[in-house]
């Protein structure tokens, strides 16, 4: 990248700088015009000056000019007003000058925002790119909070120096020219007396700001690895305090701070002393012009009016210098931000941009062997992992890797995945080195899946298809609004040299995926997620979360008629104790007490609760159907039993996790209440505690609580409220419960949920378990399977794929991989997460798939158990970096054991 | 059955006798009620001990695995109590208990049992007396079978 801001800026926005320079020169009309205009006005109208006899009128806007040989010449004699006709004249121009002059700046200032954006834009840009293409050796060496720092913050500063880089010093240094000229004109000395101060401030205080400069470097450098301390502390939390060295950390932070504190403080006492004698030089001047000027005036070599004249003149001259210092120190301050970010980017050998040329053609299969010929590849400590290795990879060739870690299998297995670079010797397909390659075949055909996985923020789905995102294959129509936005966003991207590949194509690849498109991907994607046993996991996931019934109305539909199915299946198994359904008629034991009275759920628990406690529309009801009353009963004996039961315990005992009725906070508060109206009738306790009380009936579940207090009178009498909760809820409450129905989907319910529309009996220990596989079944059997696939390929994977656990990104990543058609696949230990026997099976499963059909893609496979390797065509064995035995496996009729596994 | 049933139910054991009303509810409270039909297994031989089980009604065989197949060696029914060595100390369960009739259960989960003690001293204490109490037992009877071995040598 170019060194030099200034160089950078200029190559990129010449013909911008140019054009807002003459702007701004023109710009300077009116800027002059409306300072001439209010002595004028003041002189003219105001104090009379030319409109001394009643009636007399001036010339408005006379156009006349002297030029010499010809004289004056007159070509618009204006137009002849009185006095107030003219003040108005004078003082509508003068409005409309300042409209002008308030216009030239909205332009200059957006045009030079605009040009400042689009070279922050150009610069973030040149710099991912950069990243994109740094050597593999390098990103051991950066903390990724520091580039992101570098990217983000370090070059911001850029983009509002860019507009003024050049416009600036020419509109200042014009100025103060100007200003110096005058009083040159005026008188020679004291010109020359300007002028020597004006070279001192130019000497000195640039020199004073050379340590700022250091300093600054000093301040950027602290700051950022402040910022990859702080990435260290977030990402590495689990080991700080497992480990007790919060404080140790608290130490290194509370050091960094200070250093940064005692750089920015330096940096404050020189800015501010540079500043105090960038005034005092310039203030010294007018002391030199009234002392040696006076000297001079007394002496009678200087005219008095010329004194007064070169110190009027003098006013305008420290301004423009002033601001001129400033935007050098600005122009310094940004170079050394360019210089230190570019530094840092500027990472030799950076991969060639052709290499990573975008390629939306088809990548051509890759004809011969994949070798790695006398091959050395070293760690970062220099320490050789593969030395003088030569192995040769046939197509459709399966090999073994084994040697366990340190063997130097996987280091050569990554050396294959272009993971590292060969310290000597070279990669080879055919007999092209793979370096040599652009990325769209080597990228497309060879196929790298380790145990190291990273899972990009966002949908599982998306995280599955990412290795098929190579190009924007289609193009996007776009109509109306959209196309315009597009035009415009292609225009920027050209004048910001981005490029202009459109997010919105498509840009799943579905040849490479053997499918013809959208439709039939999804067979293969399940194909894949079966071969590496991650369907059930999906499966899971996807029935646990919750949709929206109006964008998938068919799927709740179906969803909803297989309640009965659900229900005759387990009646046909003698499992109907398993569930207890939701009936509108009769009362669900294994759901609470609200539940059967609002034959609903609450989706809205804050409105509830405040509905609960001021709404009059529950007590009318539970009064209305009888059940006031015994509500209150039933509330103090919970309220009883459960003082009793949690009285003693800590608050925060673990048992409190099981009490659903309230909280440890609230035993005591309950415990007052009791005392306070045990034994008191109904009648006479607050309207507030019966609420207090009466709530506790809404979370008892009598299996559950066994306190006794459901009789089946009462579950009647619950069961008759019903309608009135269902039918009589005013207009203000609705919204905030979801009812039962049977035939319709619930929204706020999860899809197992919806399925079951009941709650699974307690007595059973494995109950949900049962059940979960009788819906998986149920799901099979009645074609929807497919559709809960994809809910689950919807699920959101979170931030590198936390959500899931270790061993599903493995599974996830090996199914990444075998979803591409490629003629190499390099497996170096993709699946440590799982247990032995579940890596063995997918092992099995991903032969299988790779030999099913016409294709047989070269498969190398380092193996962490090599027992696995009689699935192999040869075995190459590794120690200590080198191959020490390379077996071809004996004969054996494998091509029956493959059809075998794939039948 | 409710919890003051259960309650009556866990001061028949012996296990649970000495303790106070109000703790044997929190652990009844704290446990769940859980249902077999008959052929079931309340847990298995070899298992990680998670949780004991007080037996509230049905019966159940106590099977022990041997190189000729299961072999029965004892019956438990209502009111008695498997699985409590395994949350005391860890060790794997040393037989399977097979359901024969429809039983129902209150599972203790060893967890809840061992923060009851550590809350509740007198109840360890209580415990630590029957235990005390089998061994004892257990010793004796060890002693009179050593001294009916030694009569039998000579």
């Amino acid at each position: 990248m170019e060194p030099r801001l200034s160089r950078y800026i200029w190559t990129h926005t010449r013909k911008q700088q140019l054009w807002i320079l003459l702007v701004v020169a023109l710009s300077m009309i009116p800027y002059f015009l409306s300072f001439d205009l209010p002595k004028q006005i003041v002189n003219g109208p105001i104090q009379g000056q030319g409109f001394e006899g009643p009636g007399s009128t001036q010339p408005f806007l006379p156009i006349s000019f002297s030029l010499p040989f010809f004289g004056e010449i007159n070509l618009f004699s204006g137009f002849q007003l009185e006095r107030e006709g003219m003040l108005l004249a004078l003082s509508l121009v003068f409005l409309l000058l300042v409209i002008i002059n308030g216009l030239f700046k909205f332009y200059i200032n957006t045009y030079k925002g605009r040009l400042g954006e689009r070279l922050l834009r150009r610069i973030r840009f040149e710099l991912i790119d950069r990243v994109l293409r740094f050597p593999p050796g390098h990103f051991k060496r950066v903390k990724p909070a520091e580039i992101a720092t570098m990217i983000k913050d370090e070059v911001e500063p850029m983009g509002g120096f860019t507009g003024d880089a050049f416009v600036q010093p020419a509109l200042l240094g014009g100025q103060a020219l100007t200003a110096l000229i005058f009083i040159l004109l005026q008188s020679f000395w004291l010109g020359i007396i300007a002028a020597v101060i004006v070279a001192v401030q130019a000497v000195i205080i640039p020199r004073m700001r050379r340590r700022l400069l250091v300093l600054g470097r000093e301040r950027q450098l602290t700051a950022r690895e402040l910022s990859g301390r702080v990435s260290e502390i977030v990402d590495g939390i689990g080991t700080i305090r497992g480990h007790d060295t919060s404080n140790y950390e608290r130490a290194d932070i509370a050091a960094r701070l200070g250093r940064i504190f005692k750089i920015r403080y330096d940096l404050y006492e020189w800015k501010f002393l540079v500043k105090f004698l960038n005034n005092f030089l310039a203030q010294v001047t007018p002391f030199l012009f009234y002392s040696i000027g006076g000297y001079f005036a007394l002496q009678g070599r200087l005219d008095i009016g010329q004194l007064v004249a070169v110190i009027g003149a003098y006013k305008d001259l420290p301004g423009p210098l002033k601001e001129l210092i400033d935007w050098d120190q600005a122009r310094q301050d940004v170079q050394v931000k360019y210089a230190q970010v570019v530094e840092q980017f500027s990472v030799e050998p950076l991969i060639d941009a052709k290499v990573q040329e975008v390629s939306a053609a088809p990548a051509p299969p890759l004809a011969g062997p994949l070798a790695a010929v006398n091959l050395t590849v070293a760690d970062d400590g220099g320490s050789k992992v593969v030395e003088h290795v030569s192995l040769q990879v046939h197509p459709g060739e399966a090999v073994a890797v084994t040697g366990g870690s340190g063997g130097g299998g996987e280091a050569l297995a990554e050396a294959f995945g272009r993971l590292i670079w060969p310290t000597s010797g070279r990669i080879l397909v055919g007999d092209v080195d793979v370096h040599d390659l652009p990325e769209s075949i080597t990228g497309r055909r060879i196929s790298y899946a380790s145990s190291e996985v990273y899972t990009f923020h966002g949908s599982l789905g998306d995280n599955l298809l990412y290795g098929l995102k190579h190009a924007p294959l289609t193009e996007t129509v776009y109509e109306g609004d959209k196309a315009a936005h597009r035009r415009w966003e292609l225009l920027e991207a050209k004048l910001a040299g981005n490029p202009s590949f459109d997010l919105n194509s498509d840009w799943i690849d579905y040849e490479a995926a053997d499918a013809t498109g959208p439709d039939d991907l999804f067979a293969r994607i399940k194909a894949v997620l079966d071969a590496v046993l991650l369907t059930n996991d999906i499966t899971a996931l996807a029935v646990r979360s919750t949709i929206n019934p109006v964008e998938h109305e068919a799927f709740a539909g179906e969803i909803v008629a297989m309640r009965s199915a659900l229900r005759r299946r387990l009646e046909a198994e003698k499992l109907s104790d398993l569930v207890v359904f939701f009936e509108p008629g009769s009362y669900n034991v294994e759901a609470t007490v609200g539940e059967n009275l609002l034959f609903g759920t609450v989706t809205d628990t804050v409105r509830w609760e405040k509905a609960l406690e001021s709404h009059p529309f529950f007590k009318t009801v539970l009064k209305r159907a009888g059940l006031h009353e015994t509500f209150y009963g039933m509330g103090l004996e919970i309220a009883e039993n459960v003082v009793e039961l949690f009285r003693d315990l800590p608050p925060d005992h673990p048992f409190f996790q099981q009490l659903t009725f309230m909280t440890a906070e609230d035993i005591p508060v309950y415990e007052a209440l009791l005392q306070k109206v045990r034994g008191r009738p109904i009648e006479d306790v607050s309207e507030e505690d019966t609420i207090k009380i009466i709530r506790l009936c809404f979370g008892y579940i009598e299996p559950r609580h066994r306190f006794g207090l459901l009789t089946d009178d009462l579950m009647n009498k619950i069961v008759e409220a019903r309608s009135e909760f269902s039918e009589g809820l005013p207009a203000d409450l609705v919204g905030i419960i979801e009812h039962y129905q049977p035939n319709r989907y619930m929204a706020s319910a999860s899809i197992i949920d919806n399925v079951l529309f009941g709650r699974i009996g307690h007595k059973h220990t494995d109950g949900s378990e049962r059940i979960r596989a009788i819906v998986r079944d149920l799901f099979e059997s009645l074609g929807l399977y497919n559709k809960v696939l994809a809910f689950g390929l919807d699920f959101n994977v979170g931030a590198g794929g936390k959500r899931l656990t270790a061993g599903q990104r493995q599974k996830l990543n090996l199914a990444r991989a075998l979803i591409r058609v490629s003629d190499f696949y390099i497996f170096n230990q993709p699946l440590l997460a799982l247990d032995q026997r579940t890596q063995d099976q997918i092992t099995r499963n991903v032969f299988a798939f790779l030999r099913e059909g016409e294709r047989r893609p070269a498969i190398v496979w380092v193996l962490s158990n090599p027992a696995l390797s009689e699935l192999f065509d040869r075995v190459a064995h590794f120690e200590n970096g080198r191959l020490v035995q390379e077996d071809a496996l004996e004969e054996r009729p494998k091509d029956s054991d493959y059809k075998e596994l794939a039948s | 059955m409710l919890l003051k049933d259960e309650v009556e139910m866990l001061r028949r054991i012996t296990l649970f006798s000495g303790l106070p009303p109000a703790k044997l509810k929190l652990l009844a409270f704290t446990s769940d009620r859980v249902m077999y039909s008959a052929g079931e297994n309340l847990f298995s031989q070899g298992d990680i001990g998670d949780a004991a089980y007080v037996i509230l009604s049905g019966k159940a065989d106590v099977l022990v695995a041997t190189p000729n197949g299961q072999l029965k060696v004892a019956d438990v029914e209502q009111n008695s109590i498997v699985g409590e060595i395994a949350i005391l100390c860890n060790t794997p369960r040393t037989a399977t208990i097979r359901t024969t009739t429809p039983l129902e259960a209150l599972r203790i989960r060893k967890d809840d049992f061992l923060k009851l003690l550590a809350d509740f001293p007198e109840m360890a204490v209580e415990i630590m007396r029957v235990l005390a109490d089998r061994l004892s037992q257990t010793t004796s009877e060890l002693t009179e079978a050593r001294s009916r071995a030694q009569r039998a040598e000579a």
